[in-house]
């Protein structure tokens, strides 16, 4: 709930996006300031990863603002935003099957503006491959990957232009116990290094572990936010998230 | 790598060489011959250019050729012949800019479609003019171009392209181009302006296409929309392209050679029966090469080299 001082990362405010009679985000808004991590939870279809695409440039909202470091990119094309430090992985995995480790991570920073040097580029993705735990792989062709170096790659690649804010769809489901402990302590480090992220997530461990505050989603609309622990607790949102029963994961 | 790319280099430079005394020879058929293998050469590369790391499958290639064939046949006896050139290469990339802008958000089959179809608006529209405002069905093309002239700009012209190529796969665009060929969604997010990405090397393949035609059309007295805008030329080039390999830049050569040699000796020696042959060996290709000659040639040396970068062929 603390809210420090100067123009939140990211700022969300009266957001709206119908497909056809569906409205699958509803006058949304929250606000995420520097260095923290907002978990943005709801059920299935509650409208988490349309809203990630409004934010991200893949659709655009019907009505509403959002502002990343106060800039308004309603609307603005995918690549302009990611140009503006906005980075996001996907719900579905998505690497570039048909290049190397290497490659996946330079298609992150090769597009930025201004253009980095070839060899602090380099030196910049032998570090990145470093960080996900996925040095000495850098030639192997990301076909190749199992799933959670799939999820490290996919990671890498979107720090590689040292984003202002992070979107993460569900970047820990599918992981095995051992592995969720790595992808969490690997999703702190980030925050260590004051990246501002916005998690959609279902692992509830990963939610408590790492979210300093949650919005919680529903039928399109937010329907409960603030403190993690206060959240998970709110009873509108165990009816709505968990239909009644109460959160044992 | 760089010691590699240089003798490469040298040697690509001695071919060039040596492929420019063909006119030399003094035998007519073998001049032809050669005029249609640099051809489809230069056309199934600059197909590749666009199509083979997009994967965006064009059959525009007829349209583009045609407009460049129509430029010289309406305006090579006025203006002098690089001027004509230069006006036929900047029709045709403005057409293909313009093109490319409305439809290169067009994905999968739609865009196969659309291209499909502007072959035929253009033919259709050239038709039209002719018939309504000039009053002709075709035009004689009388330029004082010689078959070995024809030859040697089309070699200048393979040159080029090979050298725009490599110079683009090195490039910032180049390598654009392949991530969006991965996954377009993901090539957004990286960064990328992809409609620009795509338009621009759309452009710049389509131009060579005009080039093409433009160069070829002195080789027939006479023109008429139906023979320059001859909707073969785009599957033909489409073929040997993908029977190359078009993933690589030296992929398509390596489908236009044995390709062209193969329509020569089959339509002279089973002229009734040629196309049906032709399906037959077609088939055979795409079921035993999915990724064409090129992607034989590296998963041969991979295996030779020991290399453990074992690429599924996909």
């Amino acid at each position: 709930m603390s809210r420090e001082n100067g123009t939140p990362v990211l700022e969300v405010a009266g957001l709206r996006r119908a497909f056809g009679g569906l409205v699958a985000v509803n006058d949304l808004g929250f606000a995420v300031a520097q260095g923290e991590i907002m978990g943005l939870l709801g059920p299935n279809g509650s409208g988490k990863t349309t809203a990630l695409n409004l934010m991200s440039g893949v659709l655009r909202p019907d009505a509403g603002t959002v502002r990343l470091m106060g800039r308004d990119i309603a609307g603005l094309a995918s690549y302009r935003i990611a140009r503006l430090g906005l980075a996001r992985t996907f719900q579905l995995v998505r690497v570039l099957d048909g290049m190397d480790c290497r490659e996946n991570i330079k298609a992150g920073l090769a597009f930025q503006k201004p253009h980095l040097p070839a060899t602090e580029a380099e030196v910049r993705i032998d570090t990145l491959l470093d960080r996900v735990g996925l040095a000495g792989h850098d030639r192997r062709p990301a076909a190749d990957l199992t799933y959670i170096d799939r999820k490290r790659l996919e990671l890498a690649r979107a720090l590689a232009a040292k984003p202002r804010l992070l979107l993460l769809d569900e970047w820990l489901a599918g992981l095995n116990p051992s592995e969720l402990m790595i992808g969490i302590d690997l999703i702190r480090s980030l925050k260590a290094d004051g990246i501002t992220i916005v998690l959609v997530e279902h692992v509830m461990n990963a939610v408590r572990a790492l979210c300093d505050r949650c919005v919680v989603m529903s039928s399109g609309r937010k329907i409960a936010e603030g403190a993690t622990a206060d959240v998970l607790s709110d009873a509108a949102v165990v009816k709505a998230y968990l239909g009644g029963v109460a959160a044992d994961a | 790598m760089n010691a590699r790319a240089a003798g490469l280099g040298v040697l690509a430079l001695a071919a060039l060489v040596l492929l420019a005394f063909v006119p030399r020879l003094g035998n007519a058929y073998y001049l032809a011959l050669a005029i249609s293998l640099l051809q489809y050469t230069v056309l199934a590369t600059a197909w590749g250019m666009f199509s083979g790391p997009t994967r965006y499958v064009s059959l525009a290639t007829t349209a583009f050729f045609g407009i460049g064939a129509y430029t010289v046949a309406v305006l090579g006896e006025i203006l002098p012949w690089p001027l004509v050139l230069l006006i036929a290469a900047a029709l045709g990339a403005f057409v293909a800019a313009i093109v490319g802008l409305s439809t290169l958000r067009l994905s999968g089959v739609y865009f196969v479609i659309f291209t499909f179809g502007l072959t035929e608006l253009i033919r259709q529209l050239v038709v039209w003019f002719e018939v309504n405002k000039s009053r002709v069905l075709g035009r004689y093309v009388f330029v004082d171009i010689t078959q070995a002239d024809i030859y040697w700009q089309l070699l200048a012209l393979t040159a080029a392209v090979f050298l725009l190529g490599w110079l683009i796969a090195r490039s910032r665009l180049g390598f654009a181009l392949r991530v969006i060929g991965e996954d377009e969604t993901v090539a957004k997010h990286c960064g990328i302006n992809t409609t620009f990405a795509k338009v621009a090397l759309f452009t710049i393949s389509a131009t060579v296409m005009t080039l093409v035609g433009a160069i070829m059309a002195p080789r027939w007295t006479y023109i008429e929309p139906s023979i320059a805008f001859n909707s073969m030329i785009s599957f033909q080039v489409l073929i040997m392209a993908l029977l190359g390999g078009a993933h690589r830049l030296w992929g398509p050569v390596l489908g236009a050679v044995p390709l062209t040699l193969l329509f020569e000796l089959l339509s002279a020696r089973f002229p009734n029966t040629f196309t049906i042959i032709l399906g037959c060996i077609f088939l055979l290709i795409v079921y035993m090469l999915p990724r064409g000659v090129a992607g034989l040639f590296e998963k041969l040396s991979a295996t030779a080299g020991g290399k453990a970068t074992g690429r599924v062929a996909a």
